[in-house]
């Protein structure tokens, strides 16, 4: 069904009418052009299509967009204000905590919401926190450091 | 913005079509600096079997071009998957130039800017391409001297080199650039005489630290993949698929796919598909097909794939042999015979396989998620009945290859469809096509037979594998009998050997080989009763691995023991793509559940020069992490032809919580040529994991993955 939904996309109102069943991931790659977001499994397994949605982190491979409805939804590209980057991409740039970078997007959106939810998380909890995102390259010592790392930056503020 | 992703910000220009012919005319004013690898052994040693075997260019296979702008640029058909050598090529590129790292650009595997390369697989770039760019950048240096001391009057002697400038070192006011130089000229020089490259007592650039230079364009999500890329008028194509490899399309109905607003279906023989231009409403619309198949019966499953593989194995071929095995058994006082097993696994890249193919009359352009562009080409080339010069193959960042991406139906797929349609078109594979269509690492058998002297020495060794291939077969112990002989001495299987397609998988061959090899070798320490180390020792003449062990031992705290112990400690040693690697790990096994916890994996190369140590680094702990999952739960289920492990939910590779303490050592070695980095400290963790299970528990561990139920079983015989 075909109907008009609004919310907003990375801090700006966004109107598109689209199937609302339609899936999140799909219509912010290819209705919006938001490439940032990246296609892993479809079945929620990887965590590749992580995007935020009013602050929680969600699979948006298994969200209908209608879910987005007057919602605050922030993908990769929207992270970081401008031309800058938050401290979290910038600690995964630091920490060499990415290879090929196709997991990179949906690592950096989980550790975001995760620290939100815990500003200074101990090594299991960061674990356990992003134990459901995968990374075939073998990138996760870094990304255990670069959680870390910018979870002391920010102090516990985001 | 960095120039090798030129082509990111506006795809379109990007596919305007260029005359192959004249693209060097294309690319403007500047200085040329022609050279091809030097070594071409290289060429012909290995490499993935689908690749088109091509002449090796006599020409040329990358060029250096020194700008008007004073950027210095590297064209070169190499890619990047995650390796990292868009960052260590330009370190390499900037040191021997003099110019700053962040006015290098790399240009890779885009096939009408970029000579012809076979593709990146072997770990080969820093070993192979990065001693020839070295050269041809001293080179390129060397010129722009020349042309300094004509412009300034200055001898060539008295000038030195920069930040990209030139200057008379007797009075540094009187300089020029590169940038200065370069204008207005369009210089063109084949390095051909071997030149003198910088020792590395000079290194500025090299050999230092140094983060990804695409980190940025990954952290803000602005790389490009293949699957971002999308043209004007482009239909995602989806594909519909047997259940099972072998199997044929008997009738389908297309009807209710042929309604769904906007799709288009197509037709071509077994081809069938729907495009739409969202992908996942094609994808709806190809679950409204209806499709019957003939499934041919499953004569194997991931149970007697070894038996079938043994009772179809090729004859042997002797790859490594010396004295005399029957002699060397009559001075034996044990004997140990043992057969190793390991599973089919997948390469499971994040990235699924991607193209997007678009032709214009006779032309196509291709971006596609792959490992040998050039052969991208030649495939699409051949399947559009196009000339290959017509076809431009564009490789965006690509999600992780591991081999698996020298292989691209979907590119010959995107191609037929884009043909078939009129229109540009994008396939990009789901989870379970991924899986489905993947070349996986070869099931595979190793057969040892082995004995030890009354004082503990080797006394002979018949080494037999199947299937994997030969690489890492060979041992490197001082053992006075000893034979190794491959059956199917391929990754690729034989017709008929297995159900679905295998090929190269990260250090491929040598996972397998190094698992049985440094088990059996455990096994006859264990026998001797001598500590795994100590034995090892005694067995090794190699000044490198002994330097290698050692330093592992002692990083590690080694403390002599025979095993089993009861700590869980393990060690194995491999050598690949020319680097020596010792690993040690301690483990902790769950008696009840034989489940597996890897506490701590230590590992020591000697890769010769590190041209990144960073990148080096890295790369060893992505080895470490990605060799938990075959040593522990990677192996595939599959009934015949029909794979049944397709998405993450049932295959599982490693996650964070499996992580174990990581440490990675290099040993300063930077006067012996480089060595490959991206493969070798993987092939000793199924071994390495082997043997620190045994020594915890005394339970021997004969077939990877190592599975739960598996060590538990092993426990239970004891």
């Amino acid at each position: 069904m075909e109907e008009t939904l609004r919310f907003k996309l990375n801090g700006k109102p966004v109107s598109l009418t689209v199937d609302g069943d339609r899936l999140l991931l799909w219509v912010l790659r290819t209705d919006l052009g938001l490439t940032g977001t990246k296609y892993g499994c479809g079945e929620s397994f990887c965590g590749a299509c992580t995007v935020i949605v009013n602050g929680e982190a969600v699979r948006s491979c298994q969200t209908p967009v209608k879910e987005a409805r007057d919602k605050e939804v922030v993908t990769i590209e929207g992270l970081a204000a401008g031309n800058g980057l938050h401290p979290v991409q910038k600690a995964f740039m630091e920490h060499d905590a990415l290879q090929c970078g196709y997991c990179t997007p949906g690592m950096i959106m989980n550790a975001y919401s995760f620290l939100r939810k815990n500003p200074a998380p101990s090594v299991a909890e960061i674990v356990e926190g992003m134990d459901d995102d995968l990374c075939r390259c073998g990138a996760h010592k870094r990304i255990i450091l670069a959680i870390q790392a910018a979870a002391k930056e920010m102090h516990g503020g985001l | 913005m960095n120039e090798y992703q030129y082509w990111a910000n506006d795809p379109e220009e990007a596919a305007v079509p260029m005359d192959r012919r004249g693209f060097l005319k294309t690319t403007g004013t500047g200085i040329f600096l022609f050279f091809k690898i030097r070594d071409i052994s290289f060429f012909t040693q290995e490499g993935p079997g689908r690749v088109a075997q091509q002449n090796v260019p006599s020409d040329f296979n990358a060029y250096l071009k020194i700008g008007e702008d004073g950027r210095v640029a590297c064209y070169t058909g190499k890619i990047e998957m995650g390796q990292g050598i868009v960052t260590s090529l330009a370190q390499m590129l900037a040191d021997e130039m003099d110019v700053h790292i962040d006015n290098v650009d790399m240009v890779m595997g885009d096939t009408d800017l970029c000579p012809w390369d076979r593709g990146t697989f072997g770990s080969l770039s820093t070993r192979a391409f990065g001693p020839s760019l070295r050269t041809a950048a001293a080179e390129a240096r060397r010129v722009l001297i020349e042309m300094a001391s004509e412009q300034l009057k200055v001898p060539v002697k008295d000038l030195a080199t920069e930040g990209g400038a030139v200057f008379d070192r007797t009075n540094t006011k009187i300089r020029t650039t590169y940038a200065a130089l370069a204008k207005g000229k369009r210089i063109e020089r084949h390095l051909t005489d071997p030149v003198v490259v910088k020792k590395p007592s000079e290194f500025k650039i090299m050999s230092k630290p140094l983060t990804r230079r695409d980190a940025r364009e990954k952290v803000t999500g602005k790389a490009q993949y293949a699957g971002d890329i999308q043209l004007p008028g482009m239909l995602y194509a989806k594909i519909l698929r047997p259940p099972a490899h072998g199997a044929k399309l008997l009738d389908v109905d297309t009807g209710e796919a042929g309604k769904v607003e906007g799709a288009r279906v197509i037709r071509d023989g077994d081809l069938v598909a729907v495009l739409h231009k969202y992908p996942d409403v094609a994808q709806a619309a190809l679950s409204k097909i209806k499709a019957k198949f003939d499934t041919p019966p499953a004569n194997v499953d991931d149970r007697s794939i070894y038996d079938h593989l043994l009772k179809v194995a090729p004859g042997g071929k002797v790859v490594a042999q010396a004295g005399d095995l029957a002699s060397g058994e009559k001075e034996s006082s044990s004997v140990l015979e043992q057969t190793y097993l390991n599973a089919y696994v997948a390469h499971a890249p994040m990235e699924p396989h991607t193209a997007v193919v678009k032709i214009e009359g006779k032309r196509a352009t291709v971006w596609a998620s792959t490992q040998a562009p050039f052969g991208a080409r030649e495939e699409v080339a051949k399947e559009l009945g196009f000339r290959t010069e017509d076809v431009r193959v564009i490789t965006p960042f690509v999600g992780g290859g591991f081999g698996g991406k020298t292989a691209h139906r979907q590119v010959v797929e995107a191609a037929r469809l884009a043909r078939l349609s009129g229109s540009p078109v994008q396939v990009a594979w789901t989870r379970s096509e991924e899986f489905f269509y993947d070349t996986f690492r070869p099931a595979a058998v190793v057969k040892i037979r082995s004995g030890i002297t009354g004082k503990g020495r080797i006394s002979f060794w018949d080494y037999n594998v199947y299937f994997a291939g030969e690489r890492g077969a060979p041992h490197f112990y001082e053992i006075p009998n000893h034979r190794t002989t491959a059956y199917n001495s391929s990754w690729v299987g034989a017709e008929g050997a297995h159900p679905f397609a295998t090929g190269a998988w990260r250090a491929p061959g040598n996972n397998t080989n190094s698992f049985a090899r440094e088990s059996q070798i455990d096994i006859m320490a264990a026998r001797a009763g001598v500590d795994p180390v100590e034995f090892r020792l005694q067995h090794l003449s190699d000044a490198k691995m002994k330097r290698v062990l050692q330093t592992a031992a002692e990083k590690f705290g080694w403390k002599p023991a025979k095993s089993p112990s009861g700590r869980g400690h393990g060690v194995a040693l491999g050598i690949d793509a020319g680097t020596y690697v010792a690993s040690i790990a301690e483990v902790e096994v769950n008696k009840g559940t034989g489940d597996v916890r890897v506490k701590r994996v230590l590992a020591v190369q000697d890769m010769g020069l590190v041209v990144n140590p960073a990148g080096a680094t890295i790369q060893m702990e992505g080895c470490i992490t990605m060799g938990l999952g075959y040593a522990l739960r990677e192996g595939l289920h599959f009934k015949g032809g029909e794979i049944t492990d397709l998405n993450f939910g049932t295959y599982e590779i490693p996650r964070f919580s499996w992580l174990p303490k990581i440490e990675t050592h290099i040993l300063d070695d930077e006067n012996s040529p480089p060595q490959g980095g991206g493969e070798p400290a993987i092939v000793t963790m199924g071994a390495v994991i082997a043997n620190a299970i045994y020594d915890a528990v005394g339970a021997r561990i004969f077939e990877l993955p190592m599975i739960p139920s598996r060590v538990k079983e092993a426990i239970h015989k004891g």
